[in-house]
């Protein structure tokens, strides 16, 4: 593997490779943009960018440094209110995959992105919800991307901002994937997270080291192909020229 | 009726301490002057609601305007963290209740339509709900199912900044709409600052393009640059580096107290700010024009 891949640009890559032609994708600044803006301008020509702020089918044309952006409203299809966007769009089903982050991601995939330590007395504040409790819930795939780091996976998480692969009633669609610099991970049926696929050049130790259970492989564990030339490229040159992301 | 009056005759009269503010737009219009000016009188005890609290409520909740913080994403956009927000809450001093943002936007809707409460469907996550008694389950009469509902959340005044309103209040905005509506028609009392005040004649040029009716609004205010550091969409950028230049300045309190001294205290009003950022920041914040096909609305 080119050892130059940074572990933002193979988070990236491997997530624009999940995309497929025609998504309805909601979308997120930072590398979930740049992952929808990679996929729309290799494979999946026909993406619909839906950003939380309330814009339909955005093409930005310079890379958004925040989700309300004026670039995306300028060339986009439409824009809409925030209570629409979370209505119309993601709770009436209208929404085909939605990406998610945050600090800590445990075996079932509950995704924790408010809270080190006790909610009422934290010992870390982090932002909180945002969208992605209802992008979790409502989004008919979810992808995470996260770093692969031992206190980003632990057993357990401290709050569960938005519910895993067994969350509780009402949970309509389970998450499909977790993208790491590492690997693949994904649920299996009783929603225990497991290694579907390596990066080249990563192995099985390396993931389990870095994970805060006791990972287990899937019975067929892929290799991920290695980032192409053309995707390298495209991040590089025309999406994040100045590596705000990728660096 | 003209509701025309200066920001400081608006805030005097409308923001008391004590009160609900809330001070519209998602990333997009945020009323900073108001915010400024707000700070400049004193005002305290304030709970501030916002989505997304952005640097404006850090400001003002650093320069103690506030006990309580109502939100559903507490960053700075883009950057990281809201760092005087952040501490305070670590250290236990500010009050906070937070929801989902679609648990936030629905207490708006619910007020700004008049109802006793509005549901959710289920998502399956359920520490939040258990950690705010505000978020509550009813059962579907139709379905027998349960819904996550929440109360309406009527701000004592919303702030709205908007591209251009009349006299009146009638508003246009474009661009990235947010909760302005729903914030305005949801709060008590309504102050709308303005890129530019404009004849009724131009309103009524374009009715489809009235986000808030004059008939809500208590006071209307010609602030131009109102939002930055935000942006008005096809009047101004948003200035990222300003964003990134907070993150590393409210580190510390000495640097936080110097920024309120020259930048809030230190001005008179938004134009003296404006004035103040200089040329390089004009220049670079400037946004070339981007026309929208004309609409024929026909002559009936």
């Amino acid at each position: 593997m080119n050892p130059e891949v940074s572990s933002a640009e193979l988070m990236t890559i491997n997530s624009a490779r999940l995309l497929r032609d025609g998504d309805v994708v909601f979308v997120g600044v930072g590398i979930p943009n740049l992952a929808c803006n990679l996929a729309r301008r290799t494979h999946a020509p026909n993406l619909l960018l839906i950003y939380e702020a309330g814009v339909i089918g955005a093409r930005p044309s310079r890379l958004p440094l925040s989700i309300g952006d004026p670039t995306l409203v300028s060339g986009a299809a439409g824009v809409c209110s925030m209570y629409d966007i979370f209505t119309l769009y993601l709770q009436r089903g209208n929404v085909d995959v939605g990406f998610l982050g945050g600090a800590q991601i445990d075996r079932y995939g509950n995704i924790n992105a408010t809270v080190i330590g006790d909610y009422a007395h934290p010992r870390v504040r982090l932002p909180g919800s945002g969208g992605s409790q209802e992008i979790a819930a409502w989004a008919k795939r979810c992808y995470v991307m996260t770093p692969h780091q031992k206190r980003r996976f632990p057993e357990q998480v401290d709050f569960a901002t938005s519910a895993g692969f067994r969350g509780g009633a009402g949970r309509p669609a389970p998450p499909r994937a977790v993208v790491t610099d590492l690997g693949i991970l994904e649920p299996d049926a009783s929603g225990e997270l497991l290694l579907a696929a390596l990066h080249p050049g990563v192995t099985l130790e390396q993931a389990q080291a870095n994970t805060g259970w006791s990972l287990r492989a899937a019975a067929q564990l892929r290799r991920t192909l290695p980032p192409t030339a053309l995707e390298l490229r495209i991040l590089r040159e025309e999406l994040d020229p100045e590596g705000i992301y990728l660096k | 009726m003209s509701k025309l009056c200066s920001l400081s005759e608006a805030v005097a009269q409308f923001v008391a301490d004590g009160d609900c503010v809330y001070c519209a737009g998602f990333t997009h219009l945020i009323p900073f002057a108001a915010g400024h000016e707000i700070i400049r009188q004193g005002r305290r005890n304030l709970t501030l609601a916002r989505a997304t609290p952005d640097l404006i409520y850090d400001q003002m909740v650093g320069a103690g305007c506030a006990h309580k913080l109502i939100f559903s994403y507490m960053g700075n956009p883009g950057v990281g963290s809201l760092r005087i927000l952040r501490s305070e809450i670590e250290a236990g001093r500010l009050e906070w209740e937070e929801y989902s943002h679609f648990g936030m936007i629905t207490r708006l809707q619910a007020a700004a339509a008049g109802l006793p409460f509005l549901p959710m469907k289920l998502t399956g996550a359920e520490d939040l709900e258990h950690a705010n008694p505000q978020i509550r389950r009813v059962v579907d009469p139709y379905s027998g199912a349960e819904v996550v509902v929440v109360p309406p959340l009527h701000p004592d005044v919303a702030i709205v900044h908007v591209q251009r309103a009349d006299a009146e209040g009638n508003a246009h905005i474009w661009g990235i709409i947010g909760e302005q509506k729903e914030a305005a028609f949801a709060a008590r009392h309504v102050i709308v600052t303005a890129e530019e005040i404009v004849p009724e004649a131009v309103i009524r040029s374009d009715p489809n393009r009235t986000l808030i009716p004059g008939l809500v609004v208590d006071a209307v205010v010609l602030v131009p640059f109102c939002a930055h550091p935000s942006y008005t969409q096809g009047y101004y950028d948003r200035d990222n580096l300003f964003y990134l230049r907070w993150d590393a300045l409210s580190e510390s309190p000495e640097a936080i107290q110097r920024y309120l001294d020259e930048w809030v205290y230190g001005v008179k009003d938004r134009a003296a700010y404006w004035a103040k950022l200089g040329t390089e920041a004009h220049q670079r914040l400037a946004v070339a024009p981007r026309l929208a096909a004309e609409v024929n609305y026909g002559q009936y």
